[in-house]
């Protein structure tokens, strides 16, 4: 085994990535579908940490990409839970084919 | 191998088994704590890299905001402990076929590039530094993104409220509609 290093968190974040994409298509209730969005939007954070530790050490460019990525993902959490309690209001359900029509 | 090394692959194992397990279980509430545990490895990995502030930050808004949120959301929605319906075979084939692809693809592509990695590493980041360099208007400052996230955490904050609020003249409209024209007219 290496020393990890750049190679290795990228093989980290691209693996998580896909596992993001499966559960993005594999899944049908929308919550489950904002976790995988969570798990896409880590991997992103985990390749900017990367690339400002290990190409850019002198620099806090990708540092603060990952912090506004944070406070953007926790603003859309925010406002898609709300979405998806209010469609469960309406519709009784949060499942991805009950939401067919955009205006109730 | 070092102690570092082994963190680290603990890390990454714990990261990348409570991923597969929180996108494959059929209980959606064991699939936000798998998603929790994702979350703590992704930051226990900030950690390892020595940028302690954005560990901080991870564990701060995810673990204890984005998840804590998800399974209120899912005790609202959900009856706890239902399992989820299962996709069709055929849909879940194709996903596994097309995220199998795509990353074997990226990891090919990524162990062929050979990035310019410079000798010397960087001094270790402080909170300091973070603070002077995210509200320095100069070059390379981060003051008018800081302040276009403000504004944009203030408008999902109310965005959030104005959908998620019930307004009682919308609620007598929908009950009209379900009891007919004729009621309707009565009220």
């Amino acid at each position: 085994m290496m020393t990890p290093g750049l190679y290795h968190l990228l093989f980290l974040s691209t693996a998580l990535f896909f596992i993001g994409v499966y559960g993005f298509f594999n899944r049908r209730n929308l919550i489950s579908l904002l976790m995988s969005v969570e798990l896409i939007l880590n991997s992103v954070n985990l390749n900017f940490v990367a690339f400002n530790k290990y190409v850019w050490p002198g620099r806090l460019d990708g540092l603060f990409f990952t912090i506004f990525i944070i406070a953007i993902a926790a603003a859309e959490a925010a406002v898609a839970i709300a979405i998806i309690i209010n469609l469960y209001h309406t519709h009784r359900s949060i499942d991805v084919e009950a939401a067919e029509e955009l205006k109730h | 191998m070092t102690g570092a090394t082994i963190i680290f692959y603990l890390l990454a194992v714990m990261t990348l088994v409570s991923a597969v397990l929180s996108v494959t279980t059929r209980r959606i509430f064991r699939a936000a704590i798998y998603l929790l545990f994702s979350l703590i490895g992704v930051a226990g990995i900030y950690f390892w890299l020595d940028y302690q502030f954005v560990g901080a930050v991870q564990i701060v808004v995810y673990v204890g905001g984005i998840v804590v949120l998800i399974i209120f959301s899912i005790f609202l929605t959900q009856a706890a402990g239902e399992k989820m319906p299962r996709q069709r075979t055929g849909r879940s084939l194709l996903a596994a076929i097309v995220s199998a692809a795509a990353l074997g693809l990226i990891l090919v592509e990524i162990g062929r590039h050979r990035f310019r990695i410079p000798e010397e590493q960087g001094a270790p980041v402080t909170v300091r530094t973070i603070g002077n360099q995210m509200l320095s208007t100069g070059e390379a400052g981060y003051a008018l993104p800081f302040e276009v996230i403000s504004i944009l955490l203030l408008a999902a904050m109310i965005g959030c409220i104005v959908i998620a609020m019930r307004s009682p003249a919308g609620e007598s409209e929908k009950r009209d509609m379900q009891a007919g024209p004729d009621t309707a007219e009565k009220l």
